[in-house]
């Protein structure tokens, strides 16, 4: 006869928290930037983020259905990849393009490795950086904002200034979303009202962000158009993909570090990296690569700095090395 | 062991691509288009038979201990007459596998074969297993190839097979392709694989819990 009892360990107190409230709370927070997207980019934008947004449910069920998994798509984690990937694309993506993207984010990305929490790349920006090297005309052709005469921009924000082709977008235009760019970057007002609600709802630190930003804004100063220490930070700040990243990227549980310090680490990494493709890289934007990159890093920061543990005596250095 | 068993040991037990991850190079190198895939694999196939029969019939005058290097003559002799064949005959082909033909004598497969079988086994087995191998690794490079080039390029064999408006996927030609489809392969013949054992110990369907919940 076999009996089973359930003993959890410690702690027996737990938080409210769970992945499908957190997940919501993300949602509501992407939520401004969704419909800033929608009215600067149109109809467009609303069929890539739904497809998008359903392919990546629907690819998380089919999943967990043919390998026999307790059914996940209800925390919500796979509706926040898929519109996290619909908002970090041209509004031009074709939408089988779109479709394939989330699959892959999902399939590949996280459910291949087990799933939520065992995922070492943002599924997203996985998918993203795939789509990037799949199709790479499609997803460097950008629309112009609503109201436009021209469908087609001639060049985002970031190349615009780079190499001084195109309209570079006043600080105004900024603000509230009217450049070209992926359908969730453009509006920085948006953004910041979705910051504020995660803060709010403490969903996720400044630490790691506010390490994103310092750093990044360093090298934007230092790798100026016109030599070192030239560079126009805000521009750099409130254009292209960074802020997007800033709050919803580099504050993800999985693929970043798990101390504060190491996430600061890692938030400063992803910071010099991004402004170095964006200065001197071949691309005009890499908050992708750069944010991919430090998440392969992830486990290296995690094994150089192990906190010692509560209680224990102070932490040996050999020790540390097998924790 | 059969004949049979020993056939059918190269192409599914122990697929040196799928099963014991011999020979990643060439299979990650050169599988961007199915006709490299074929190409490659029977190149591979002539050199594992030919070396194969060679040093089992030399398998009792060949000193222990400089075994290694006698092998690698013997195998990069069969390797040159193959790059020159390949040259004479299909020079496109060889044009395409470019440096991966020399390569083949640095092969793990060849050489694994050449110390693990052949250098203990009769002339006849080991042409059979150098046959089973050969053949287990062209089937590995050619589901492998035509799956990169029917997603990465939308074709097959060269020939176009989507419609105007398919754009190819092409980074599944690229070289982080070739390791992605190489691992959902050998994850699927894990799978598989693991399914036919199940379904032999455990005849109710009691697929492993994935460790401690």
């Amino acid at each position: 006869m076999e009996l089973f009892l359930t003993a959890g360990s410690s702690p027996h107190i737990k938080a409210p928290d769970t992945t499908q409230s957190i997940m919501r709370d993300v949602l509501i927070a992407l939520l401004p930037t969704t419909v800033a997207g929608i009215i600067f980019f149109g109809l467009r934008a609303l069929v890539l983020v739904l497809v998008s947004v359903i392919a990546a449910v629907a690819a998380e069920f089919v999943y967990t259905k043919l390998m026999k998994l307790p059914m996940t798509i209800m925390d919500l984690s796979a509706a926040v990849t898929g519109l996290l990937l619909a908002l970090s694309l041209s509004p031009l993506v074709p939408w089988w393009m779109a479709a394939i993207g989330a699959i892959f984010a999902i399939i590949i990305a996280k459910m291949i490795f087990g799933g939520l929490g065992q995922n070492f790349v943002n599924p997203a920006l996985a998918a993203r950086a795939m789509m990037l090297a799949s199709w790479p005309s499609q997803m460097a052709t950008f629309m112009n904002p609503w109201p436009a005469t021209d469908l087609v921009a001639s060049a985002t924000p970031l190349p615009a200034l780079r190499y001084g082709a195109g309209q570079v977008p006043t600080l105004f235009e900024s603000l509230i979303g009217r450049s070209s760019g992926s359908i969730g970057e453009v509006s920085v007002i948006a953004l910041l009202i979705g910051l504020a609600w995660l803060l709010y709802r403490r969903i996720i630190t400044v630490d790691t962000p506010l390490a994103y930003l310092a750093s990044f804004a360093f090298f934007a100063w230092l790798w100026g158009q016109d030599g070192l220490f030239t560079g126009n930070v805000l521009f750099h700040v409130l254009n292209g993909g960074f802020l997007m990243a800033a709050i919803f990227m580099v504050s993800d549980y999985t693929t970043t570090p798990m101390t504060r310090l190491g996430r600061i680490i890692f938030g400063a990494g992803a910071g010099f990296l991004t402004m170095a493709i964006r200065a001197v890289g071949g691309y005009p934007e890499g908050v992708t690569y750069a944010i991919l990159i430090m998440n392969c890093c992830v486990p290296l920061i995690d094994r150089a700095i192990v906190p010692s543990a509560f209680g224990g005596p102070k932490r040996q250095k050999k020790e540390a090395d097998h924790a | 062991m059969t004949l049979y068993r020993t056939l059918r040991n190269g192409i599914i037990d122990e697929n040196p691509t799928l099963r014991l991850v011999l020979g990643t190079c060439p299979t990650l190198a050169v599988t961007t288009a199915a006709i490299n895939g074929v190409g490659m694999g029977l190149a591979t196939t002539f050199v594992l038979i030919c070396s194969n029969i060679l040093i089992s019939l030399l398998r009792r005058v060949i000193p222990d201990k400089v075994r290694i290097p006698a092998y690698v003559v013997i195998i990069a002799s069969f390797v040159t007459i193959v790059q020159l064949l390949l040259e004479a005959y299909v020079p496109v082909l060889h044009q395409s596998l470019g440096l991966f033909i020399p390569l083949i004598v640095v092969n793990c497969i060849i050489l694994g074969r050449a110390e693990a079988f052949a250098s203990k086994n009769t002339v006849l087995y080991s042409a059979v297993d150098g046959l089973g191998m050969g053949l287990g690794f062209t089937l590995a490079l050619i589901a492998m190839s035509s799956l990169r080039e029917i997603v990465g390029a939308g074709t097959i064999f060269g020939v176009a097979i989507f419609g105007q408006n398919w754009h190819p996927m092409l980074m599944v030609a690229l070289p982080p392709g070739g390791f992605l489809t190489y691992g959902l392969l050998i994850g699927l013949m894990n799978k598989l694989q693991l399914v036919k054992v199940n379904l032999k110990t455990h005849p109710a369907p009691a697929l492993e819990e994935g460790g401690a919940k």
